[in-house]
Order: C-alpha cells, then structure tokens, then sequence
C-alpha cells in the first residue's frame, strides 16, 4: 500500500500518574492508520490501550517517540480527533439529547446554530434517536446514550474517531446490534475509527486491522489483517498469552 | 460433554406473541388526589396549628406575653395596610440583596483564583477553615467599632455570612465534575473562560446551588439579628427594628406578626425560588444527589 498513513505514532512511550508512583502504561509502540481504517488496538486490561489513546487525543504527551495526523504533530486536544468514551456520563447531563450534539458544533467553531440544528437532527436520525432529541440523557437507557455519542461524534465529522471501549458497559445484545449499527453507520460515512477494545470477538468484528498489545506496559505484539477466517480468534488467543491457552477452550 | 443434565426428551415450544398493549388506566378519586398533593396536606397542617395556637393563647389568656393567632393576624394585616411592615421589609430585603450579592461577587472571586493557582485553592481553604465556622453575629461587636453608624456594618457581617458557604460549595463542586466532562469539553478545543461558564460551572451546578441555600439561610437570619443590634443607632430600620422597637413599648401581636413575616419571607424563598431554581436545573437534568 502505497498511501501516506493519516496517523503515525512512532515510538511512543507513555508514563501516567497513579498516586505517588509513576507508572509506565506503553513501551515504544508504533503504528500507522490509514484514512477509512477501522482500527483495532486489543490487548488485556493494563496493557495501556487506553492511554494511547488518550495521548492520540491529545491528553497526555509522549515521553518519548511522537504522534503524527496528517502531517503535523499532536499538540493537545481538538476537534479533529472526536473522542467516544466507554463512561454513559460523556453526554452534558444538563443539555438535551440534540443540544448536546449543537453544542459540539457550535463550540468547536464549526457550524453556526441554525446549520448546527440540522446537522444534529441528521445524525440522530442516524442513529434511530429522532424521537428523543428534546429528552435529557438521564432519561436514555445505556445503549441510546452510546448512540447519542457515536451520533455526536460522526456530526463533528473529524479526521478520526477515537472510541475508548465504547460498548463495553452494555449488555451483550445491545453490545451486539451495536457493533452492526457503527459497521452500518462506517459503510455510509467512511470515517476513520481508532477503537480500542479487549474483547476478541468484537476486535475481529469492527476491525479491518488488528494491533495486539502486551500488558505491563503496553508494547506491540503483532499487527494483523482482520478476516472472517475461522482460525483468527484462536491465533490472536496464542499470541496474546503465549500460547498457555492452546488446548484448552479452543482445542 | 458436561453429565448431569437431564435427559428427558422435550419439544421445542414456539407462541406468537401480542404487538401492542392498551395500557389499563384506573381513574383515581378526588379524596386521594388530595392526600397526594403535598401542597394540600401541608395547608391542613398549618390550618391544624393555627387553630391550636389560637385555642391554647386564649386558655392562656396572656396577651401581653402570648397574644391569640387572631390578634397576631390583625396586626400583621394593620401593620400591612398602613404600610409599615412592606416598608420595613423593602428595606430589609435590599440590605439583605446587597449583602448577598457582594458576598457571591467576592465567592466568585475567591473560587475563580483557587481554580487558577495551587496557592489561590490553599489560601481559599485556608480562609474558609478559619472564618466558615465564625458566627456572623459574632463579628457584629466589630462591625460596630468599625461602622458606628448606618448601614456598611450590617452589610459587612452579611458578606461574612454568605462569601464562605458559596465559596467552599463552588470550589468542591468544581473539584467534583466528572473527568469524562472535563475530557469532552476539551475536546471541543473550548478557551479557558468558555470552559468554565459552559462545563464546570453546570457540572458543579447541584454543590453551587446548594452553596446558595445555605448562603441565604445564614444572611436571612444575620439580618434579622444585626437590624435588632444596629436598632437602636440607625435612622429607619428594617424588620428587625420593627420587632425590636414593638418590644419596646409592649405591642407583643405586633412582635409576632413581625417574626411571622420573617418566617413568610424564608418560606417563600425557601419554597418557591429555589424549588423552582431547583426544578428548572438540577432535578430535570437528573443531577439531584
């Protein structure tokens, strides 16, 4: 493939805070997404998939290796980079449903009120919501309050999508219609998803490209096509933990 | 293969199951919609201790000392129609607002420079520490020293009153607000000052507003006791010097009607300003603690 990747992150350690101590969460990993990707970071809790994320968006700064969009180098968060989070709490409880959408536009300096309306009224119909733009979020069940986020964040149309384990509070069949409404959603837009997840059969569902991550810190295990090829899950299984699981479920 | 289950042979069962429900609706009588409305219990209520006040001031029969609901209510209406106690309640309430208001600007102040500097949020703590559990009333011996006459020491102990509890709410609320909002809101690439006003100042909005009730619970009664301390040196008066000087000269319903009206004006504010504030924020956007 010849074309320029539209994120590259190239040796990136990251360091966070927990108390007093400061904990390493990823090891010089390297990765380049290209545009229309669905990629795919999975790895075990504690492998530091969601604090790559976060310094992608902008949050935490490398201590060493840099990150790359389209050329230039990340400096603090954008509207570039929309962030979906797993927490049902990422929508302004104190705004609507659709205010809540008008509010990232407007803010961001992107649309004016009136475009900003009718850009949100799209999206949510999108997402099957019309109906509950006048509603508050504390109204919504989990999985509504997820598609009110992913519809807010397809209305920024931003360069990337960066979606932190954003289906990983529901309860399985919400969790999998879910993962069929972004497939959908991703056919019509084409929009660019960084989704990190530690879920194999969902990484192997949403993602076209796979990069899995040790634990403590994180740092790159392999980087795979994602197919609906029967032996993926279990190669992914082996890779992830050394091979210790082999024989066992998936004999 | 797991053992143990059992082995009987059964059918698969397969029913169509209803599209819609009509939803069953049972009409309730008048009798309990009454005694579901909190509004109508609490009227019964009062209407209850009224008549017993009435009933035990007139066995008593003290009118000097305890004076009957009825005389009570013919002084408050007196005092009313002669426009004596609207203009010493227009006068209470504007010292009051005037106080309140300094003590929110000089809050916002305080919190805004605590939310800045590291040194701002541990002179905030610090201060609050110290002066929040200073009784207002406490500080009137000064006020008097400081402001012989008129109305500046009264406004000065009221400020007391009001800046410590607003300001410690905001700074814990704005301590509080969910990271996730925080996150989003920097997301948007929002300024400083846009960040404020549009996600911490709503997402501590439950621990402002409660900084607010208790701001104005402490300046309603401040008020009241340093208008009866000032009474005496000041030209016109307020509540507080209504009911002082009708102690004075012994006309006890007119004392009472005097605290009734405090106790009106607290309910009201109480119940109707900050129930509604509370309605339009707080509880319809599910954020009620």
């Amino acid at each position: 493939m010849g074309a320029t990747p539209l994120l590259q992150v190239e040796g990136v350690t990251l360091d966070y805070r927990a108390g007093q101590r400061l904990v390493r969460a990823a090891y010089r990993v390297s990765f380049n997404v290209l545009e229309s990707d669905r990629f795919v970071v999975l790895g075990p809790s504690g492998c530091g998939k969601s604090t790559i994320l976060k310094a992608i968006g902008g949050y935490i700064p490398p201590v060493e290796g840099r990150i790359v969009l389209g050329g230039s180098p990340i400096h603090g968060p954008g509207p570039d980079r929309i962030f979906v989070f797993q927490e049902f709490d990422q929508l302004l409880p104190w705004k609507t449903v659709r205010e809540n959408i008008v509010f990232a536009l407007t803010a961001s300096g992107k649309l004016g009120r009136a475009e900003a309306v009718d850009r949100a009224q799209h999206f949510l119909r999108k997402v099957n919501l019309a109906d509950s733009a006048h509603s508050y979020p504390h109204t919504l069940s989990g999985g509504m309050k997820q598609r009110v986020a992913i519809a807010r964040a397809l209305a920024m149309e931003p360069r990337m999508l960066l979606m932190d384990e954003p289906f990983a509070a529901l309860d399985a069949l919400t969790r999998a219609r879910m993962q069929e409404e972004l497939l959908e959603l991703w056919g019509e837009t084409k929009s660019t998803i960084l989704f990190v997840t530690h879920s194999i059969p969902e990484a192997i569902r949403i993602g076209n490209r796979i990069l899995l991550l040790s634990a403590h810190p994180g740092q790159v295990k392999a980087e795979l096509n994602s197919s609906s090829a029967p032996g993926l899950a279990s190669r992914i299984e082996e890779l992830l933990f050394d091979g210790k699981m082999a024989g066992g479920a998936h004999a | 293969m797991l053992e143990g289950a059992p082995k009987m042979d059964r059918p698969e069962t397969f029913s169509t199951v209803a599209k819609t429900f009509e939803s069953v609706e049972q009409p309730i009588g008048a009798w309990e919609k009454l005694c579901n409305n909190a509004s109508a219990r609490r009227v019964v209520l009062l209407i209850v201790l009224a008549s017993a006040w009435e009933l035990y001031a007139r066995l008593l029969n003290k009118p000097l000392l305890f004076p009957t609901f009825g005389e009570t209510a013919s002084a408050l209406v007196g005092s009313v129609s002669s426009g004596e106690l609207p203009k010493a309640a227009w006068y209470t309430v504007n010292l009051l607002l005037e106080g309140y208001g300094v003590g929110l600007l000089l809050a916002a102040a305080l919190t805004a420079f605590a939310n800045v500097s590291r040194i701002g949020a541990d002179l905030l703590e610090t201060l609050t520490s110290m002066f929040h559990p200073l009784p207002s009333i406490a500080l009137l011996p000064i006020a008097l020293i400081w402001f012989p006459l008129g109305e500046g020491g009264i406004v000065f102990v009221l400020i007391h009153a009001v800046v410590w509890s607003v300001a410690l709410n905001t700074h814990a609320g704005f301590r509080s607000v969910s990271p996730t909002w925080r996150m989003v809101g920097r997301n948007y690439g929002l300024s400083e000052f846009r960040y404020i006003l549009r996600i911490l100042i709503p997402g501590a909005f439950p621990s402002i507003l409660t900084g607010l009730k208790t701001g104005w619970a402490f300046a309603w009664r401040t008020v009241i006791a340093a208008e009866m301390v000032y009474g005496a040196s000041g030209g016109s008066g307020g509540i507080g010097r209504y009911i002082d000087e009708n102690t004075m000269v012994l006309r006890t319903p007119d004392v009472y009607a005097g605290l009734l009206t405090v106790i009106i004006f607290g309910l009201i504010v109480e119940h109707v300003v900050f129930r509604t504030i509370e309605n339009r924020t707080v509880r319809r956007w599910g954020m009620q603690g």
